[in-house]
């Protein structure tokens, strides 16, 4: 069966004063229809320029260099303006991290979430209204009715998160791309938001993308996970398997940096330095300064994806797996 | 938003108090209410029977309610170069220069919005370069200069305009306007143009800046990631949040350019307060002069009162209080 | 000497400006300007106060490269005979003086006020913030002709034209006060709540002397921000003062009275008058305001214009 979503070789660059500076190297992903997949990294390595690169709103002056972006078959990097404005909110919702943020002050719930659904259908005033009730009552807001003509700074911040969600469902899409979208909540809140994405996303048969830095999250949400580190994914598969059996080391080191992975009493795991800046990425593989396992071969050439277990697709970009690296 | 009102109405009316104190004790101060009224031909014995009977007397905190009393009547003294009350002369007057204002200020907001927008989405564009380096330049030609050299222009070697007065005016209930006749509407043209040449520069820059950030922020990007029009989230997520900071500003500024009149109206001798400021100092005419200064500082509580409300009801915010 | 020479050559500050045309331009014309402002009792081609060297013969003659001018008064001489050149550097030294005294003056009430006020808070930050509002909102041009106005009324014409200079730093002073007391309070109020303030109160130092010794100079680079616009805005006002006739007075004129006084003689053709000290009050304010856009921009970056 086809993935409802195949990035190949994909490029983003930034063209700085100083020169042009590779946000996304090369990056190979692919999703399936109804799948959930959690692309996990720290902070800078990417995730959330992926994440935008898919309906190309990345902020100038980034631009999407190589690479195809496929989208249920058509290849939608290469759409005009127009093109790629009916897939945003319409085929492909995104959710965004800080809701008050993502909410015009200065207009009502009502106008955000009816206009959404009129720049994709030609509907009445009165079935738009009703379609944004509908959607509210999906992601249990109580008394709906009465949330049309409030002010976003009326509502709470696990509200308006569920408001955001809700604009997200409007035209039943059929991929949520959500971005870190409890990182700016209670952790109470975000229990609730999390089990909110996979009801919707079973019931209403919805692909998820989840962009998050936080891997409890994603163990408990995801089907499949991807780990980025500065501009690529090194490694990928299936949740369970990476949790348990993680092949790459800076996936290793982070699993071991949980703290549910330490006996109490002992120190946190740290992995020893930080990762490279964009303008400062070392030659051959990423992650090598900080490599306890570290070959010659780790510094001049950049591993490709090499599958750990053919059969479960779960693969990692490190020389160790590839076998070209002796460990 | 009825408790915000009502706050804001009271802060005026405190500040009104003040106002009229300061321009009470500089009447009391430099003011001779004798020679207002008869003049200075009038024997020494004279004019203290007149003191005592008028109450010049009295402490000075009785002479302030007496002046507040009558303040409230409309009454604010005699113009002594004029021989009438003041508020007739202030009233005579006040068309000229609201009128003058009015203009202006038309024009400030249907050039700097559009220049402004249309300089924020395009920023690299030359008519936005232009604009933003000419801004600059704009704000370092002091206004009278600016009034200077187009009646240079305009008037002298072009001959488009004429240079100075209002020319003719119609009598609608006792309000002298300008802008029923052709003459008088010639006559408007430089004026407003160079009373609105101080705030242009300084708009356009502001709803620019303004525009851009906006442009910025998460819920422009998540407009986007909704997959609405730019047409759409430009005019009205933008736009909305675009003015309210302009509102504010437009208040303050209203109020700069009422202190401009004074200098536009000296050069083009448009016969308006600003002008009528300017001659009383010039003659001495105490009473004129505080009372343009009361006059003047109601117009600016005012407006500024006004402004704040209609900030607090555009903005959704203040205008309904939110839960937290 | 030498290391905070090197220092400075060293710093950010120099580095930008280095890198930036514009300031270099202005910061040159500016420098000329001053050069030959104040240097005028050497350089001018003639004294403009000698009653003596005037002659009224010589009245609204036009610049030397028009007929009828002459080279003795290369941009021509104005309604008294006076040399229009030697006028302008003596009245610009003027104008340059009164803006650099009245921004002095604004800024010691401002910074005390805004220092005072953000510091010690509750009702006296009240009283004085609402005090600077109201004057604020009547619009520093119209406080600086009322006061002045009051001032002439209370010192008589001749007086008042006598002590001009240090009347109209007063007057300026006065009426752009809030604009210092304001950012320095904002100002204030953010350090207050920093660790370094704390520590000096633990230390048991007086309020006094951490207001000034300890939180002043780090609401400097706020200060600096709006120093060079003040100073652009003071020469401004100077000169619609002159023009109005409350500020500089004919026989000493500043840039705003030339143009106050060669403004009758434009209709009859007499336009270098009223031209040339504007010109010069034009590129006068123009360059210092580049250079505040220049200095607002590097001291902070996160402001960049785009």
């Amino acid at each position: 069966m086809e993935p409802i979503l195949d990035i190949k070789n994909l490029d983003v660059k930034f063209a700085l004063r100083t020169g042009e500076v590779t946000a996304i190297d090369n990056l190979n992903l692919s999703l399936n229809k109804g799948e959930r997949l959690g692309i996990v990294g720290e902070s800078g390595a990417g995730k959330s320029v992926l994440g935008f690169s898919i309906i190309n709103l990345i902020r100038k002056p980034g631009f999407i260099g190589n690479g195809s972006i496929d989208f249920r078959g058509k290849q939608i990097s290469t759409y005009s303006e127009e093109q790629i404005r009916n897939i945003r909110g319409n085929r492909i919702s995104m959710i965004f991290q800080d809701p008050m943020m993502a909410l015009n002050p200065v207009l009502t719930i009502g106008t955000q979430m009816t206009e959404a659904i009129f720049a994709h259908m030609d509907v009445s005033q009165e079935e738009a209204e009703r379609i944004a009730l509908e959607k509210l009552a999906k992601v249990h807001i109580p008394a709906p009715e009465k949330r049309l003509n409030q002010y976003p700074h009326e509502f709470s911040g696990g509200m308006r998160q569920r408001i955001i969600i809700a604009i997200s469902l409007l035209t039943s899409p059929d991929l949520i791309i959500a971005d870190e979208p409890t990182t700016a909540l209670d952790v109470t809140i975000q229990a609730e938001i999390m089990d909110l994405l996979i009801e919707l996303c079973e019931s209403e048969g919805m692909s998820l993308i989840l962009i998050t830095h936080d891997l409890g999250v994603v163990s408990e949400v995801t089907e499949r996970i991807a780990v980025m580190y500065a501009g690529r994914v090194i490694e990928s598969g299936p949740t369970e398997a990476i949790i348990k059996n993680p092949q790459h080391p800076y996936t290793q080191g982070l699993i071991k940096a949980l703290p549910e992975s330490r006996k109490p009493g002992e120190p946190l795991y740290q992995i020893p330095g930080m990762m490279p800046t964009l303008t400062d990425i070392p030659p051959g593989c990423a992650f090598n300064p900080r490599c306890p396992m570290r070959g010659d071969i780790c510094m001049t050439k950049r591993p490709e994806a090499a599958f750990a277990d053919e059969k479960t697709g779960h693969m990692a970009a490190c020389h160790l797996v590839s076998g070209d690296l002796a460990s | 938003m009825f408790a915000f009102t009502v706050k804001r109405i009271l802060q005026a009316l405190f500040v009104m108090l003040i106002i009229s104190f300061l321009g009470f004790s500089i009447k009391h101060q430099f003011g001779d209410p004798i020679r207002d009224i008869v003049g200075i031909q009038v024997s020494v014995k004279d004019r203290e029977i007149l003191r005592e009977e008028m109450g010049l007397n009295d402490p000075f905190m009785t002479q302030y309610v007496r002046f507040l009393k009558n303040a409230t009547h409309g009454d604010l003294g005699t113009s002594f170069f004029h021989k009438k009350p003041a508020m007739d002369v202030i009233l005579a007057k006040a068309p000229a220069t609201i009128e003058l204002v009015f203009a202006a200020s038309l024009i400030v907001m249907f050039v700097s919005i559009p220049a402004g927008i249309f300089a924020a989405i395009n920023p690299k564009h030359w008519f936005s370069r232009v604009t933003m380096g000419g801004s600059i330049v704009g704000v370092s030609i002091p206004v009278f200069l600016t009034a200077i050299l187009m009646i240079y222009f305009f008037s002298i070697t072009l001959e488009w305009f004429p240079s100075y007065g209002r020319g003719e005016t119609v009598n609608l209930w006792g309000w002298h306007t300008g802008l029923l006749t052709i003459d008088g509407l010639m006559h408007l043209v430089m004026p407003a143009v160079a009373l609105s040449s101080i705030m242009l520069p300084l708009f356009i820059r502001l709803i620019r800046s303004e525009m851009m950030e906006v442009l910025e922020t998460e819920y422009i990007r998540f407009a986007y990631a909704k997959g609405l029009k730019k047409r759409r989230i430009r005019y009205v997520h933008a736009f909305k949040n675009t003015l309210l900071p302009v509102i504010t500003v437009g208040g303050v500024q209203l109020g700069i350019m009422l202190a401009y009149t004074i200098l536009t109206e000296t050069v083009f001798q448009w016969g308006g307060l600003g002008f009528m400021f300017l001659e009383s100092v010039e003659r001495s005419d105490t009473t004129l002069l505080v009372a343009y200064i009361i006059f003047v500082g109601a117009i600016f509580v005012i407006v500024n009162t006004f402004v704040d409300i209609i900030y607090g009801l555009v903005n959704p915010t203040i205008r309904v209080s939110g839960r937290k | 000497m030498k290391q905070s020479l090197q220092n400075f050559k060293d710093s950010y500050l120099f580095y930008s400006f280095k890198r930036d045309k514009i300031a270099i331009i202005s910061f040159a014309i500016l420098l000329v300007l001053v050069v030959l402002s104040f240097s005028a009792p050497l350089i001018a081609p003639y004294n403009p106060y000698d009653a003596e060297s005037i002659d009224i013969m010589n009245s609204e003659m036009p610049p030397a490269w028009m007929e009828d001018g002459s080279s003795e008064f290369l941009l021509g001489t104005d309604q008294q005979g006076r040399d229009l050149v030697s006028t302008m550097m003596y009245g610009m030294r003027l104008s340059i003086l009164i803006g650099l005294g009245a921004v002095m003056l604004q800024a010691v009430i401002g910074i005390s006020v805004g220092l005072i006020a953000g510091y010690l808070g509750g009702r006296l930050d009240n009283f004085l913030m609402r005090l600077a509002d109201i004057q604020l909102s009547f619009a520093t041009m119209l406080v600086a002709i009322l006061v002045s106005a009051i001032f002439q009324t209370m010192f008589g014409a001749s007086r008042y034209n006598e002590l001009a200079v240090p009347l109209l730093v007063i007057i300026i002073g006065i009426a752009e006060w809030p604009q210092y007391a304001r950012t320095v309070r904002a100002s204030v109020l953010g350090e207050k709540g920093k660790e370094y303030v704390e520590a000096a109160k633990v230390v048991g130092l007086s309020k006094v002397r951490i207001m000034f010794r300890h939180i002043l100079p780090n609401t400097m680079s706020s200060v600096l921000v709006i120093s060079t616009v003040q100073v652009a805005n003071a020469v401004m006002s100077e000169a619609a003062l002159s023009f109005l006739g409350l500020g500089m007075p004919v026989n000493r004129p500043s840039l705003g009275s030339l143009i106050n006084a060669g403004f009758e003689y434009i209709f009859s053709g007499a336009w270098w008058i009223t031209l040339f000290p504007g010109i010069f009050l034009v590129l006068l304010v123009l360059v210092i305001n580049l250079l505040g856009d220049w200095l607002r921009d590097v001291l902070n970056p996160k402001l960049y214009k785009g």
